[in-house]
């Protein structure tokens, strides 16, 4: 590892200067994604500003909704009593990705931060326009097993690795950032960005922005919620296919409320939309299930090894239905 | 010791331009001109940029209270076994996807080798070392010689940190909940059957 400069500044607003001071200066929370990244030379920071000191690990209540302080680490916010009961979904994604120990280190801004796990990215020997702007993509006529559905382009066809953003996508999660220029709210379909000519650029964040929170509003996905996700081993792996589903019923089993979104399969948490709409005031049925996951599917494009994932994402969003509402 | 994170203004975090200034004026005080041959032989001048890199760190291991200055690149897992000679914590893929080098922070069970040592500053470590009163095992270690919870032993001391930890956290009611939750320590040998067991054990004796 090459050698940088550490500090660890006692407030938000040092933190933001010592960062736009520095010539590639990263934040450092807790670390799993970026100390495993300068290890591989993947990333090769001249200064780390350790934010880890900071007030910003507190889980609380807000007008708006429920508060997850940028700092409060994945198992935090995955056991906390107020997501269990209001925001199981959030739940359920958070304890799909990763392992306890990563989960106990991980933080909610570092996970809205982590880097693609495209094996391109992380081999310095091959080309990958993320890493090394320029320098072409490995993984577009390669090994793309694990890679994009939808919104790549050819520049980069990785995906975004998170599973608790597939959730927080669905969930319509705000993002709160502070910067130089003072403080502004992102929403979370706008954090995330798709690859176009600039796949070095994961999300809107401008240069200095520190994440302060994430607020999920009001929710009434409390009950027939589910997170599926498919990977090649039953734990602990990256996702093949994950879908985050959450359906508000009435008693006649009528679908009043849906929220939709696929992870695995794009650059970005992947929000069901055009599914949503067409669920939306439905029956819960499996025949209108079947239906939306077909319109999920339009505009999909696979590459030579990623195929299955045609045939796996349709059926993984029609599994996921069925469990929410009760239909196992 | 202090459980408050202590924040570190590093001195250098001014500018590059001002670091290099300082550390050229401090070459200038440390070499006088005949000096300057024997000190480009020592690398004087990589050293004393060296010992400024450091940061001080505090911390508590199994109980005894540790004041160092390290190099921040150093992670836990390094410094445990490196500097502070406890080598029961395990290097083995050193990219948190093993499990080898699982220690407890604060309680909490963490990948040592993704965790750089200065970021644990305030904070109190237990290692496998930790767990033993004298020549008395702790029951985890105990049930995982009772039911053969290993084979080779390389991935052990992991398994048996993160075992202690999941039984605290209450994820136990049943032998899929702890497999789910013991997925962050792979075994190569395949002991997990009888890890799960010896977890049900240990379990079983405090309920």
């Amino acid at each position: 590892m090459n050698p940088f400069i550490y500090t660890r500044p006692a407030d938000t607003g040092a933190a933001i200067k010592s960062l736009s001071r520095g010539n590639q200066a990263f934040f450092l929370a807790g670390g799993t994604n970026l100390v495993d990244m300068m290890k591989m030379g993947v990333v090769v920071p001249e200064k780390i500003v350790d934010i880890n000191r900071l007030p910003l690990r507190n889980i609380e209540a807000v007008q708006s909704g429920l508060r997850l302080g940028a700092l409060a680490t994945n198992s935090e916010v995955a056991d906390h009593p107020d997501v269990l009961k209001n925001y199981p979904l959030l739940s359920l994604a958070i304890n799909a990705g990763a392992s306890p120990q990563l989960r106990n280190m991980a933080t909610v801004g570092g996970n809205l931060l982590q880097r693609t796990r495209c094996p391109y990215f992380f081999d310095l020997t091959m080309p990958c326009n993320k890493r090394a702007p320029g320098s072409g993509c490995g993984a577009l006529a390669g090994f793309n097993r694990m890679h994009a559905l939808f919104g790549a382009s050819d520049k980069c066809i990785a995906v975004n690795p998170s599973d608790m953003s597939v959730a927080l996508a669905a969930l319509d999660a705000v993002v709160h950032v502070r910067g130089a220029g003072g403080d502004r709210e992102i929403k979370f379909e706008d954090f995330h960005r798709l690859p176009g000519d600039e796949p070095q650029l994961d999300n809107t964040l401008a240069k200095g922005e520190l994440i302060m929170a994430v607020d999920l509003p009001p929710s009434a996905f409390t009950k027939h919620v589910h997170y599926l996700k498919v990977r090649d081993r039953s734990s602990y792996a990256f996702a093949l296919i994950s879908v985050a589903v959450a359906l508000d019923l009435d008693k006649d089993n009528n679908i009043k409320d849906v929220r939709l979104a696929m992870g695995g399969v794009a650059h970005k948490p992947w929000r069901l939309r055009a599914s949503e709409d067409f669920l939306k005031g439905r029956s819960a049925t499996e025949d209108n299930f079947k239906q939306a996951a077909q319109i999920a599917m339009q505009g999909a494009k696979a590459y030579q090894y990623n195929q299955f994932k045609l045939k796996l994402a349709p059926n993984t969003i029609l599994q996921a239905l069925k469990t929410a509402s009760g239909q196992v | 010791m202090q459980n408050d994170l202590q924040n570190y203004e590093n001195p250098r975090d001014e500018s590059r331009r001002d670091f290099l200034k300082q550390s050229s004026l401090l070459s200038a005080i440390a070499l006088t001109p005949g000096a300057i041959r024997r000190a480009a032989e020592n690398k004087w001048d990589e050293k004393i940029a060296d010992e400024m890199g450091k940061v001080p760190l505090s911390l508590e291991v199994n109980g005894v209270p540790y004041n160092l200055k390290i190099d921040p690149r150093v992670t836990l897992l390094d410094l445990l076994r490196e500097q502070l000679h406890l080598t029961g914590s395990k290097k083995g893929c050193d990219r948190g996807q093993c499990g080898a080098c699982t220690v407890h922070a604060d309680g909490a069970r963490i990948n040592s080798c993704l965790s750089l040592a200065v970021t644990n500053d305030g904070k109190k470590i237990t290692t496998i070392e930790g767990l033993s009163r004298g020549d008395e095992l702790h029951p985890m270690q105990e049930a995982f010689i009772k039911h053969d919870g290993f084979q080779c032993g390389y991935c052990t001391s992991g398994q048996i940190m993160s075992a202690v930890a999941l039984v605290k956290e209450g994820r136990t009611q049943c032998a899929e909940q702890i497999s789910e939750f013991m997925s962050g320590n792979i075994c190569r040998c395949g002991a997990y059957s009888n890890i799960v067991k010896a977890i049900q054990e240990v379990k079983n004796q405090q309920s």
